[in-house]
């Protein structure tokens, strides 16, 4: 369990990861952002610090978001608006609300700590064409979903498919990874889910991710991570 | 109405250009970004009274602008230029004036960090309340449904950053002084003590004694974020001297001294900011023509109780010193200011559509003072390239001409539509 939350969400100490999301309504009407996330570890799986610049669309280019992320407790964020040169805190009190308009949430974008829910183990088979493990886990405060299924593949422990399911029962949303390719860096190959999907159940709505470029290891440091790079992220970030 | 002007960008604007090119200077190779946007916006008095000898009728505004927004960044140094290049079309005044929002070239090495040129700078924890922010604004665009952004007007400027574990620095020397841009008479009624005659003003002669600096300390304790701040330059809304046939309008010394914390607190985030305006030309208070020193402080505090909801409320407080000086000098005639005068702020804002449709409602009122101030506005992104927004300004006071009472009469509501390329 520890290893595909290891390998899905902290694979290597840092990270920098160019995304495309696409956000299609039931008409296939389409929303394109384009951001860049670096994200780098405290410690194996337990503090993290992100950071995310949008490029697009034009009426958040340029804006930044900063992430302390600890388990236990609320999330520290910041986000920077250039055209006003204006800087603040944002309340993060509840991270399973939308990231971005998109139907990914912010817990989806940045992981979900162990113990915030309960899992089981509770059986095998296959999604995507390979063989998984099929893990039951339920929140274990309040949350928007009641629990999920979720299917991890058993050799590399990616998450290829969840099912997030209401109070009720029902089916609310679908996530699937579509593509999962090796990116090696140096000595390590880390798999990586570079395109998925989450599908909006009763809106028919989705939301497509595509990593356009992926890098491991590139050596960031705490000291990144702070108001500086909030107001003027370092070139080689952004680019 | 048929005369039409160009005004032609000032020299510094011409720098900037130049200034974009300075990443060439030792660089491999450039990128380079450009986006080009059109924003129309309109907005109407409600109330059916126009100000005498008023511009435009019932509109207060009637615009059309179109902006280049370009960054270049060079690849082997961290160094990059940005421009937001901006041709204004004023239907009411007949005029196209093209104008400079920002030109600036940011150089980074090391610890430090350089940006010359027009910026915009933005500091202190309130939301639409400043007391550290002493950079200069626009109260006609806010008052008229410009998009947020507007309401803060650009220096020319530079900025030296310093970063460091401890503590950080951000210096700010500006050479050019920009003051407020105020409502103007012709499209606003509002509290004008000449008697409609425009008087002279004089602005700070450009030169080191009347080079604005600002500093700003900030850093960290424990979960908030802590800043000092300390300014010396001049108040940016005009003061009055005795001169010439009557008065002067002018702008007098002042330095602001200041503090501010923000961070987590129950669910939400609690901000908090104190300054002490020192109006050093009037240190007794007995000078009618410039505003007494002055106590600042406010409290706000924000949470999002709910997916796609915001709640903020604040309040500001402000006390002014040697109130007893300042009323036995008020002319004969002159509304007197009370001793304190307070602000209460709501603001809700709520997301729909996957955050494509924006409402909002701000709401300020004083309870000392009694005016009042209520923004709502909506926005939609129609698309990725289209938005379209409306709402209004809706003005209140019956105590005399308060900061916002004094526009009871201009009510409006608003509407703009921007395409971005």
């Amino acid at each position: 369990m520890q290893r595909s939350l290891l390998a899905f969400y902290y694979g290597g100490s840092d990270t920098k990861i160019r995304a495309r999301m696409d956000l299609i309504d039931r008409s296939g009407g389409r929303r394109t952002r384009v951001l860049t996330m670096l994200r780098r570890d405290e410690s194996e799986g337990a503090n993290q610090r992100l950071f995310i610049y949008f490029h697009e669309p034009s009426d958040v280019r340029g804006v930044s978001l900063l992430v302390w992320k600890y388990p236990a407790k609320d999330d520290d964020r910041w986000i920077y608006m250039p055209a006003m040169d204006l800087e603040r805190r944002v309340s993060a009190n509840d991270r399973q609300s939308s990231f971005v308009g998109s139907d990914f949430t912010y817990e989806d974008v940045s992981g979900r700590d162990l113990g915030d829910e309960r899992h089981r183990l509770v059986g095998e088979g296959s999604a995507g064409g390979r063989a998984c493990y099929q893990i039951e886990s339920t929140p274990v405060g309040a949350s928007s979903y009641a629990r999920r299924v979720w299917w991890i593949d058993k050799q590399n422990y990616l998450p290829l498919k969840e099912e997030y399911y209401d109070r009720r029962g029902g089916l609310v949303r679908v996530f699937s990874a579509d593509e999962v390719r090796s990116i090696a860096t140096g000595s390590h190959t880390y798999p990586t889910v570079t395109k998925r999907t989450m599908k909006d159940v009763r809106t028919g709505r989705r939301t497509e991710v595509t990593f356009t470029d992926v890098k491991y290891d590139l050596g960031l440091r705490a000291a990144d991570f702070t108001e500086r790079s909030l107001r003027r992220p370092p070139a080689a970030w952004i680019r | 109405m048929g005369r039409r002007e160009l005004r032609l960008p000032q020299l510094e604007g011409w720098l900037a250009v130049a200034l974009l090119w300075l990443p060439r200077l030792g660089a491999a190779e450039i990128d380079l970004e450009w986006h080009p946007s059109a924003l129309g916006i309109v907005s109407v008095r409600t109330t059916g009274l126009e100000p005498p000898g008023s511009e435009g009728g019932a509109f207060l505004r009637a615009e059309e602008r179109l902006w280049l927004d370009a960054t270049a960044r060079a690849s082997t140094m961290d160094a990059s230029a940005h421009l937001r290049a901006e041709l204004v079309h004023d239907s009411i005044a007949g005029t196209l004036a093209f104008d400079w929002r920002e030109a600036f070239a940011d150089v980074a090495s090391g610890p430090w960090d350089f940006r010359m040129g027009r910026q915009v700078v933005t500091w202190g924890v309130g939301d639409l309340l400043f007391i550290n922010d002493v950079f200069p604004k626009d109260w006609g665009a806010f008052f008229s449904g410009s998009p947020a952004e507007y309401l803060k007007r650009a220096v020319d400027a530079v900025r030296i950053g310093f970063s460091s574990n401890a503590v950080n620095a951000d210096l700010l020397v500006i050479p050019f002084f920009s003051p407020d841009r105020l409502p103007s008479r012709r499209r606003f009624w509002q509290f004008d003590p000449t008697g409609g005659a425009p008087l002279p003003t004089v602005h700070p002669a450009t030169g080191l004694a009347n080079t604005e600096t600002a500093l700003r300390l900030y850093g960290q304790a424990g979960r908030f974020d802590l800043a000092g701040y300390a300014y010396r330059g001049f108040h940016h809304t005009p003061g009055a001297r005795p001169g010439g046939a009557g008065a002067t309008m002018f702008y007098p010394h002042l330095s602001v001294f200041g503090l501010s914390a923000q961070g987590p607190a129950w669910d939400g985030i609690l901000s908090l900011e104190a300054g002490y305006y020192d109006s050093r030309d009037d240190e007794d208070g007995d000078d009618p023509g410039v505003p007494n020193s002055s106590w600042r402080f406010l409290t706000g505090y924000q949470i999002a109780p709910r997916d796609d909801l915001q709640l903020g409320v604040q309040y500001y407080g402000e006390r002014m010193e040697d109130h007893g000086a300042y009323r036995r000098t008020v002319p004969a005639g002159m509304p007197s200011a009370p001793a304190y005068r307070d602000l209460l702020t709501f603001r809700v804002t709520r997301l729909h559509y996957q955050h494509t449709l924006r409402l909002s409602s701000f709401l300020a009122y004083g309870p000392v003072e009694g005016d009042l101030l209520w923004q709502p506005s909506a926005s939609y992104a129609i698309s990725d390239h289209l938005t379209i927004a409306g709402g209004a300004n809706v003005f209140g006071g019956h105590n005399g001409p308060t900061f916002f009472g004094q526009f009871d009469r201009d009510d409006n509501v608003y509407s703009w539509i921007r395409y971005d390329w």
